[in-house]
């Protein structure tokens, strides 16, 4: 207690007390309001399983449906195609899907298909998240002289394979994601359910 | 004495009316050699006002959703009264917001206006300008075109090479897996009221920070070491009539321009308003170059200059902490320059040609950042970006080192 009647350090322990309380109750309202900008449980929801009929895809064609928001590519591959896959392993970042994340656990093949010929890709490059374009031909392309095929996207120059494999020196790091699907018969894919018949 | 003074009596004794009015306008000396550079400050809080009466207008028409924005914008454009105009005013308007800011800012580096006592006012300068980039950025999501959706998914996803946190933070941004509406809607509330509270409180901090310590001048010189007997500085003149008067002249020239710009060419050629946009958003394609607007084109240039991995750091996040950088790397310039003297007038000449070559250089990135990073441009850029920063690096010894000329006491 100092002799001016003023007990100093009882002063700067309310102080002291008062700012960490407040200081305390601050953060606890910045909750809400951090909170609400997750996304919401609507946008959680909105995700229901896409149906397409890939009866109509010739080999060596694509078709692109919506799920999520988020493009879908689905391509029917040629068996050369098919064959290729095999021999590019040496010049993919991942060729054999060690990034568990990127694929269900029945796309963890050489195809990252359940059915060898038909690929489902979500067609959002892994680099920033453009749609990459499909360039299925085995031919010089302005991007690449020894083009095997595959996906290039216009944004930053990633390039995939018929898989959406990811290849070395890309911008891109991690190969196209498969989402999950499953055929409900022959022609009918479903994506966004993993499981068959279900 | 007169009903109005008799009024004024009246109002003085409740709120400090004539008093701030004297401080901050008939009473405030500012260097009576201001020249042609001195007009962009008063020509960046005419665009300031400019972009909020218009921005207030187009708000009661815009509609803020995933649905309804593009087609609110054409409707705009297209059905309300003199809607088109309003429109071009404001996104003309930020064209040259930032065009008037980049010159107020090389003005700052020509004189040294950031030098001792005058560091807040710099730093108050770059909060603004940092705050309208964000400002301008979510504005171009707004009409929800090609650009807008794709331009918005790159850089949001850039965000996502931040370790750890990287993707929870673009999901917590977006408010959904991808962008949707939920991101137009919270970009909209941003831009419209968030932003622009934070800006014109920036704008009121950065004056009065400025007239606490006094105006520069193009010659550097300390005005308020020599003033008259009544303490006014002898080389300063009152800001009203003097400055307020001068500077309507430089707005009505202005205004031409503007108006020309705004009447005859308010798309700038695709620069201030881009082709893709004309364009809805689609989610299932993307357009051949997602390339920023303009004012956005030297950071990202130097963003994608980064093409290689350094050590343990990927490209993406190098392009990142890179564009973070030579933003960051201003706001620290009052204290990189240790020059004697703050006007480029009294610097030596290598101060002088860094300079210049600094902005031909940051004019250069600014344009590469509109055009694909593949070939020489990529290697200009990456040029391009080396020379951004070895200017600030150099800055430090070559302004401590150099011999400057006398600075003259008075103007």
């Amino acid at each position: 207690m100092s002799n001016d009647g003023v007990n100093h350090g009882r002063r700067r322990f309310l102080i002291a007390t008062t700012s960490v309380g407040g200081g305390v109750g601050a953060v606890g309202v910045a909750v809400p309001f951090v909170k609400s900008w997750n996304p919401s449980e609507r946008a959680k929801a909105a995700g229901a399983p896409a149906k397409a009929d890939i009866s109509k895809v010739a080999p060596g064609e694509m078709i692109v449906v919506e799920w999520r928001g988020k493009p879908v590519y689905i391509v029917r591959r040629t068996d050369e195609a098919v064959a290729m896959l095999e021999s590019l392993a040496d010049d993919l970042k991942d060729p054999s899907n060690v990034d568990e994340g990127q694929q269900p656990a029945y796309a963890k093949n050489t195809n990252r298909s359940r059915k060898p010929e038909i690929a489902v890709i979500e067609g959002v490059c892994t680099h920033l998240g453009c749609a990459p374009k499909f360039f299925p031909e085995v031919k010089p392309q302005p991007f690449e002289e020894n083009w095997r095929g595959g996906f290039f996207c216009p944004c930053h120059g990633s390039k995939f394979d018929l898989a959406g494999r990811v290849f070395n020196g890309s911008p891109a790091a991690k190969n196209l994601a498969v989402p999950p699907h499953s055929y409900l018969d022959e022609n009918t894919l479903i994506i966004g359910v993993d499981e068959e018949n279900s | 004495m007169s009903k109005f003074q008799a009024f004024m009596g009246w109002v003085d004794h409740r709120l400090p009316v004539t008093t701030t009015f004297e401080k901050h306008m008939s009473k405030y000396y500012a260097p009576k050699n201001f020249n042609f550079w001195y007009f962009f400050g008063v020509f960046s809080m005419l665009m300031l006002a400019n972009q909020i009466l218009t921005g207030v207008w187009l708000t009661m028409s815009y509609n803020p959703s995933e649905e309804g924005a593009f087609a609110s914008v054409e409707y705009i454009m297209r059905d309300v009264e003199l809607g088109w105009l309003i429109r071009y005013m404001h996104s003309t308007g930020a064209s040259f917001f930032f065009l008037v800011v980049y010159m107020h800012m090389f003005r700052g580096l020509m004189y040294g206006s950031y030098q001792k006592p005058r560091e807040l006012i710099w730093i108050f300068g770059m909060l603004i300008y940092l705050m309208l980039m964000a400002e301008a950025f979510m504005g171009y999501v707004l009409p929800w075109g090609q650009m807008s959706y794709w331009g918005a998914q790159v850089i949001i996803s850039l965000f996502g090479a931040i370790p750890v946190i990287g993707p929870d933070l673009v999901e917590w941004v977006r408010g959904d897996f991808l962008i949707s509406g939920i991101t137009l809607n919270r970009f909209f509330a941003l831009h419209v009221i968030a932003l622009p509270l934070v800006i014109v409180a920036l704008v009121v901090l950065h004056i009065l920070a400025l007239h606490e310590v006094g105006s520069n001048n193009p010659d550097g010189i300390d005005i308020k070491k020599h003033k008259d007997e009544q303490g006014r500085p002898l080389d300063g003149v009152p800001f009203h009539p003097y400055y307020t008067v001068h500077d309507l002249v430089g707005i009505v020239v202005f205004l031409f321009v503007f108006c020309f710009v705004l009447f005859f060419m308010p798309e700038g050629g695709g620069y201030f308003l881009e082709k893709p946009n004309f364009e809805e958003a689609n989610r299932l394609k993307t357009p051949e170059h997602i390339v920023p607007v303009w004012y956005f084109g030297a950071f990202y240039t130097i963003l994608r200059a980064i093409t290689f991995d350094i050590g343990p750091i990927n490209s993406q996040l190098g392009g990142v902490i890179a564009m973070g950088a030579a933003i960051a790397i201003l706001f620290v310039l009052p204290w990189l320059d240790r020059s004697p003297v703050r006007s480029w007038r009294y610097k030596g000449w290598i101060s002088r040609i860094n300079l210049v070559v600094f902005a031909l250089f940051f004019a250069l990135l600014t344009w590469l950042g509109t055009k694909p990073a593949s070939g020489l441009y990529q290697i200009l850029g990456q040029i391009g970006t080396l020379v951004y920063f070895a200017w600030f690096i150099t800055l430090p010894f070559i302004s401590a080192k150099e011999k400057t000329k006398p600075v003259p006491e008075r103007v």
